[in-house]
């Protein structure tokens, strides 16, 4: 069995890397653009096939429960983003916003971003996570920067500097792991690798897991866009292509997050070392209530949606640093959740910015009437993201809720607040611009309605009726992560 | 002897802090690129001495890379930028010369208090070695902080980026450091030798990053 594996774990690193080069030779944007989608494609199916194989352990990859949920999460948002980037590409093309040689770029950065994605979510060890992360900021950083316009630039920019300096700071809180495991395991690889350190986490020295756990929440936590530390993120969404907005939302805030909570349940499992938990939370909180006060003075549609982003992440961050089984439980039923809404939204957004030529909310009015596919998603798309029922993320907002009413009333408050806040204001800018007089239309476009469907129906179902294969897996993970 | 070797190699990783306070208050484009040419040779003596040290011939490569790439490479790549920009100006510095030394001593004396307690029970090398690079990092970070100019904000970040390999190279026998560093360079390779440089003078003219502020006026 462990062939097949190596196989598959392989293949999710390397279709990537192998679509990366071969999009780069190829100058015809259609044919890359299906390139592109063939190999997203291909890499999902691959991402399925690691539920049918066991998971085994060695070598520089390695699967098991807690990465496999977010290898087929990423790996599927990243296939349904293709489909829709290619028809977003077209018309960014025909209205002469981008040439070939930069979509010929920007095909070769995604695919390089899947590949960095996969291993960060797939390594073995904490060196090539931290590699593979940095891989992953430096191909966003250059498509965020792809318009060249002096505010793309601008984002770009911060993105890479408050990026590098988290992942800089993640870099000194690896090297104090490893200081920390090398007195027991020994020197070399096995102070790195994941399964050794959690085996022996209970002997390492306390202080210094404590010391090397703040730097990397606040490294990682960087990328996850946690306030304080979430000011490139508003910027790198807004400027960007929207698909890297999507997978920006989606994808890469995820795999921040992967990485905190394998460090969290490092510091777990020595009992001497602090809990994690408390600055997760308080971290988690910041950035909701902060968010969702931002959230009303939004005037750029895509700045909106990525403050909502920043909410979201703080929702997760506060579930998973609360704990225990339920908790957890609903903090991974959230991130599923809100990535498959979030993108699902960016894809809406990317085509009402191009019908009306612009990202002001101010400018845009009356969609359902010009619009009515795209009006309607968007509805269905917000009414998903504030946590209406009968969809997804209101059932994962209530266990979130309820399992702190259980445990920690008083925090139940400003949550509960932070929750109300954004809802209030995602409703006022929504009836806005679903609503009323239309705007005038300044181009027509071919949009591919499906990904937006396809997400949306999911967290429907997810709202619903959770089939019980995904209860007791996600329940499995749960306990996992402790 | 093994007290000796000890010595030089916090001789070393000392003479690299003082070399970032240098950076701190150095306000020439130009004498920032020379300091921060010893900043990268310093690192490289530090750690081929620790090649030396820990008998871990990868390290002499990562020393190879911190002497080739980081000391010659990239200075006269940033000379060339300078001088194709024409901004061999006074750099401006926000707060002050007197406050940014001040919160630099607080930051050294920060990470010995955090660091020596935490490693109480590590080698003694890698030990004080973990300390001065904590101290360079957060340096560098004050470094990114006070300045406006890109070009002195990239290397802020390069000498906080020779405080990671300093801990890393400290840290006895970590593996992937080849790796790391390789990483690290390919970052700012991309970043310092053209793209963002070349298309900020597009736009701009010059790269202060106020210019950058201006544009962020009138926008939410």
């Amino acid at each position: 069995m462990s062939s097949d594996l190596f196989m598959v774990s392989n293949a999710l690193v390397g279709i990537p890397a192998v679509a990366a080069i071969a999009v780069a030779l190829e100058p015809a944007y259609r044919r890359s653009a299906i390139i592109n989608l063939c190999a997203s494609g291909a890499t999902f199916l691959f991402a399925l096939v690691l539920f049918v194989v066991e998971p085994e352990r060695g070598g520089y990859l390695f699967v098991d429960d807690l990465n496999i949920v977010f290898i087929v999460l990423s790996t599927f948002i990243g296939f349904t983003t293709s489909v829709y980037s290619a028809s977003y590409i077209d018309h960014e093309i025909e209205t002469g916003r981008l040439t070939t040689r930069n979509v010929r770029f920007y095909h070769a950065m995604y695919q390089s971003l899947m590949c960095a994605m996969n291993l960060a979510l797939l390594a073995s060890n904490i060196g090539l996570m931290w590699v593979a992360v940095e891989v992953a900021t430096l191909t966003t950083v250059l498509m965020v920067g792809m318009y060249r316009t002096p505010h793309a630039l601008e984002a770009a920019w911060k993105y890479f500097i408050l990026g590098s300096v988290g992942i800089a700071l993640a870099l000194f809180g690896t090297i104090l792991i490893y200081m920390a495991a090398e007195p027991v395991l020994g020197q070399g690889y096995d102070a790195m690798v994941w399964t050794t350190l959690m085996s022996q986490a209970p002997q390492f020295n306390p202080r210094m897991l404590n010391v090397a756990f703040v730097f990397l929440m606040l490294g990682y936590g960087t990328k996850v866009g946690l306030a304080p530390m979430h000011a490139w993120l508003p910027d790198a969404h807004a400027e960007g292509p929207t698909p890297i907005s999507a997978v920006l939302s989606g994808l890469l805030l995820n795999v921040a997050l992967y990485a905190v909570l394998r460090f969290k349940m490092l510091l777990t499992a020595n009992a001497a070392a602090i809990t994690p938990g408390p600055l997760m939370i308080t971290l988690g909180l910041a950035s909701l209530i902060m968010a969702a006060f931002m959230l009303y003075r939004r005037g750029d549609i895509k700045r909106l949606f990525a403050y909502s982003s920043i909410e979201h992440m703080g929702i997760i961050a506060f579930a998973f640093g609360m704990g225990g089984p339920l908790a957890n439980f609903a903090g991974l039923l959230h991130m599923t959740m809100h990535s498959l809404t979030k993108s699902a939204i960016f894809f809406s957004v990317g085509h009402i910015a191009q019908v009306k030529g612009t990202q002001r909310i101010a400018d845009i009015r009356g969609l359902t009437q010009s619009q009515p596919a795209l009006g309607w998603s968007l509805v269905a798309g917000v009414v998903a993201i504030i946590g209406l029922p009968p969809l997804g993320i209101f059932m994962s907002e209530f266990l979130v809720v309820s399992s702190t009413f259980a445990r920690q009333p008083l925090l139940a408050i400003p949550l509960v607040f932070g929750l109300l806040l954004a809802f209030g204001a995602l409703l006022l800018r929504l009836t806005g611009m679903a609503f009323g007089e239309p705007s005038r239309d300044q181009g027509e476009v071919k949009a591919s309605m499906w990904p937006v469907y396809a997400h949306l129906s999911l967290v429907l179902l997810a709202g619903i009726y959770l089939p019980s294969h995904v209860v007791t897996w996600f329940q499995n993970v749960a306990r996992l992560l402790g | 002897m093994e007290l000796l070797t000890i010595d030089i190699a916090h001789v070393l990783a000392g003479a690299l802090l003082l070399t970032s306070f240098m950076l701190l208050y150095q306000d020439r484009l130009s004498g920032l690129i020379n300091i921060y040419t010893l900043h990268a040779v310093i690192l490289s003596l530090s750690v081929a001495w620790q090649a030396y040290y820990q008998d871990a011939p990868h390290l002499y490569l990562t020393a190879a890379i911190a002497a080739i790439f980081k000391a010659l490479i990239i200075p006269f790549s940033l000379r060339h930028i300078i001088k194709r920009l024409r901004i061999h100006r006074t750099v401006e510095v926000v707060g002050g010369v007197g406050i940014t030394m001040l919160i630099g001593i607080f930051l050294v004396a920060l990470s010995l208090v955090v660091m020596l307690p935490a490693t109480a029970s590590a080698d003694p090398l890698s030990r004080e070695d973990i300390a001065f690079a904590l101290a360079i990092v957060l340096l560098g970070l004050l470094m990114m902080v006070t300045r406006r100019n890109a070009v002195s904000q990239i290397i802020g970040f390069m000498s906080l980026e020779n405080g990671l390999v300093l801990a890393a190279a400290g840290a006895n026998g970590m593996p992937l450091v080849v790796e790391i560093s390789v990483a690290f360079s390919i970052l700012i390779a991309f970043i310092v030798i053209g793209i963002f440089l070349f298309r900020i003078r597009e736009r701009f003219d010059n790269v202060d990053l106020s210019e950058l502020d201006r544009v962020r006026g009138g926008r939410s």
